[in-house]
């Protein structure tokens, strides 16, 4: 079997996958089979192409067109991860492997579990299984497939009924390019029982050079009456390739909140699927990407109201310069029965640049007839009287722009509630904008 | 201060300006007055940069340097000042916090030093009692979900901020009540100078019942048609504009 970069057919990865079977021999069975049902799907399903709706305007030749190997190197010197600490507890991942010597996750509050997944799978079994691939369906998901047949490892997080964590919980995902392309199928897993409330950061980041494939799966399980607070950070570099799901089920009354923050990659797809499967639940899915140079960034969102009286709130914006592209893809389904559905989706975009794309496609589907949803999308340019004003009260051309690409950005800012996540997001668009010292000065 | 000599302007191939003279000396309150569509915002607009008017002829000096040739932010920093007939919402920036960009961007400009958060805040504070506003304005987004009246007074409270020499008022006094129009009034008294000029572009001669103007002009389809004292502006009260229309199509009169 070569190791040299080449097409990476499907048969690599059910190589791939064989040996994993072989060596997770121990492991529930029933996790087993959910493995081989789902390699079994992604073998009948292949690849994506341009010819799917759901991949029309995200072409991933370059995932298709390389060959990876499973990575060897699992460990980072602690150093390197200085830069992305919450100061709280925090797990830590290397190349889809849970690194328990990186990670600092004592003094956790009665009630609160925080593991590598392997290790929760060995001593928890029937606590991770009563969920583990049971939300992130793969029957239509050529990644969410992968992910669930090749997963070894990565993070389980349990909040026991009404304990509430008051410290964010950090996740770093570390990327640690070798000198072939490698790929990693992480998961997280995040159950919160009901009446709970937990602060979740998932970091994506990169230390070293080099190329490398991540195809993460979240799980996110809302008890009745739970308060999730998620957040996804893409930060990595721009040889990663990254192709995720975030997967929320809410049961009645539950509250959950999905920030995803993106500026990392080269390519990056994120799939946000929300089930509001009980009365009450309230669902907040937030956005911010920003995107320069090469880099193509694609949200997909789905939020499905299966039960009445819940309410969604969506909002994304992106930035574009250079030759980026963004895709964002929003559908709302209501079931039939799902009265007094209060659901919202919008999405806004700024291109810098002429050569910057967008595709923006918010879909509704509505099965019932007592509901109020809208949906808005718009893509544009800075407003040229609102620079003029600026420029006007003294405020240099290049200075206004930024201050409005800021203002731009600003009510995504302002939603995050962890505060070392907010000012990284700030710290950034100052470095990006040009006289970023001086819309430091002016917000 | 101001030395406009034949303005001609177009906006997207229509002439607008059609050769405006005029001359505003230091320390002195100029009012200009004139019908809907006779060039009064364009002019405003002109002064202050804007790039969608295409200047075709003529020349603005200021302090007897070429106006037209600086940038806009290079205009507010030699200090030239427009109040927006419309103030623009700007959703994101704080009101207090982009001021202070401003004013240390103009100070530094002057080979001043720039003021650190402590002094900008007591320094603004007493400029805010100038125009009666409320404190919780300066810290919301500028603009964004003010009140008419609050954005005209914001423009005020901004001028009396960055402490301009030449300030064009662009139809301030529009749409507001007599209360706000009193304080915005008493805001651009206070800082009536003989180091500062005003331009007030109005189209209701009630603003110089509260801000007495040393001239008044009428601007008609594009061209001075006729300036003359504070009396003039009643009698454009009056009588209209009409009766100036056949001498708007005769040689321009000098200001």
């Amino acid at each position: 079997m070569t190791t040299t970069v080449g097409s990476g057919t499907q048969e690599s990865y059910l190589a791939t996958f064989e040996r994993i079977q072989a060596t997770g021999a121990a492991q529930p069975q029933r996790l087993r089979d959910t493995r081989r049902a789902a390699m079994d799907r992604f073998m009948e399903l292949g690849f994506p192409t341009r010819k799917w709706e759901e991949w029309r305007a995200t072409p991933i030749d370059p995932v298709v067109g390389t060959r990876f190997r499973s990575p060897e190197t699992f460990e980072v010197a602690a150093g390197e991860l200085e830069g992305f600490d919450l100061g709280g507890p925090r797990a830590v991942v290397v190349n889809g492997r849970f690194a328990p010597e990186l990670s600092r996750l004592g003094g956790l509050p009665e009630g609160v579990t925080v593991c590598g997944l392997a290790e929760a799978i060995e001593r928890h079994p029937e606590r991770v299984e009563a969920h583990l691939g049971r939300h992130a369906s793969f029957e239509s998901h050529p990644f969410v497939a992968l992910n669930t047949a090749l997963m070894e490892d990565g993070v389980f997080v349990h909040v026991a009924r009404g304990v509430v964590v008051e410290d964010p919980i950090g996740v770093v995902f570390v990327g640690r390019p070798e000198a072939e392309p490698t790929m990693s199928f992480p998961r997280l897993l995040l159950v919160a029982e009901e009446s709970s409330e937990i602060r979740l950061v998932e970091q994506w980041v990169t230390v070293g050079e080099g190329r490398y494939l991540t195809s993460p799966v979240t799980e996110i399980v809302g008890y009745a009456n739970a308060t999730v607070d998620h957040y996804k950070v893409e930060r990595e570099s721009d040889e990663a390739l990254h192709l995720a799901t975030v997967q929320v089920w809410q049961d009645r009354d539950s509250n959950v909140s999905s920030h995803s923050i993106s500026w990392g990659g080269a390519l990056v797809r994120n799939d946000v699927n929300a089930v509001l499967d009980g009365e009450g639940c309230e669902a907040t899915l937030n956005g911010l990407y920003l995107a320069e140079g090469d880099q193509l960034v694609d949200n997909h969102m789905r939020v499905e109201h299966a039960r009445p009286h819940c309410d969604s709130h969506e909002l994304y914006k992106g930035i574009l310069e250079g030759r980026a592209r963004a895709v964002f893809n929003g559908r709302i389904f209501v079931h039939e029965g799902a009265q007094k559905t209060d659901a919202k989706q919008t999405n806004r975009n700024l291109l810098m640049s002429k050569d910057a794309l967008v595709q923006s496609n918010p879909q509704l589907e509505i099965f019932a007839d007592d509901v109020r949803c809208t949906h808005g999308s718009t893509v544009g340019q800075l407003d040229s009287e609102a620079v003029f004003y600026l420029r006007s009260r003294g405020i240099g051309e290049e200075a206004a722009r930024s201050l409005l690409t800021y203002a731009f950005a600003a009510d995504i800012v302002e939603r995050i509630r962890v505060e070392p996540v907010r000012r990284d997001l700030e710290e950034f668009l100052f470095r990006r904008l040009p006289k970023g010292d001086i819309v430091r000065q002016a917000v | 201060m101001l030395e406009i000599k034949n303005l001609h302007v177009q906006v997207e191939g229509n002439e607008i300006l059609k050769g405006v003279n005029l001359t505003v000396e230091r320390g002195k309150v100029h009012a200009i007055m004139g019908p809907n569509g006779s060039g009064k915002s364009t002019l405003a607009q002109v002064l202050a940069g804007r790039e969608e008017y295409e200047v075709t002829e003529g020349q603005v000096l200021f302090e007897g340097r070429d106006l037209l040739d600086m940038d806009p932010e290079v205009r507010a920093r030699e200090g030239v000042f427009l109040a927006f007939q419309y103030p623009v919402e700007i959703p994101g920036v704080s009101n207090v916090y982009f001021l202070k960009a401003a004013l240390n961007a103009i100070r530094k400009h002057r080979g001043e030093e720039e003021m650190d958060a402590m002094e900008f805040l007591a320094y603004v504070r007493a400029k805010m009692k100038v125009v009666e506003m409320d404190e919780s304005l300066l810290n919301r987004p500028v603009n964004e979900g003010f009140s008419g009246g609050e954005k005209k007074r914001n423009e005020i409270f901004h001028m009396s901020v960055l402490d301009p020499r030449l300030a064009i008022l662009d139809e301030t006094d529009s749409g507001l009540d007599i209360d706000a129009l009193k304080i915005v009034s008493s805001g651009v008294n206070s800082l009536l100078s003989d180091q500062r000029s005003f331009v007030l572009i109005t189209h209701y001669q009630r603003l110089l019942n509260y801000i007495v103007p040393d001239h008044v002009h009428c601007l008609l389809d594009g061209r001075i048609v006729r300036s003359g004292g504070k009396e003039l502006a009643l009698e454009l009260e009056e009588k209209g504009y009409g009766w100036l229309e056949e001498s708007a199509s005769a040689a321009p009169v000098g200001a």
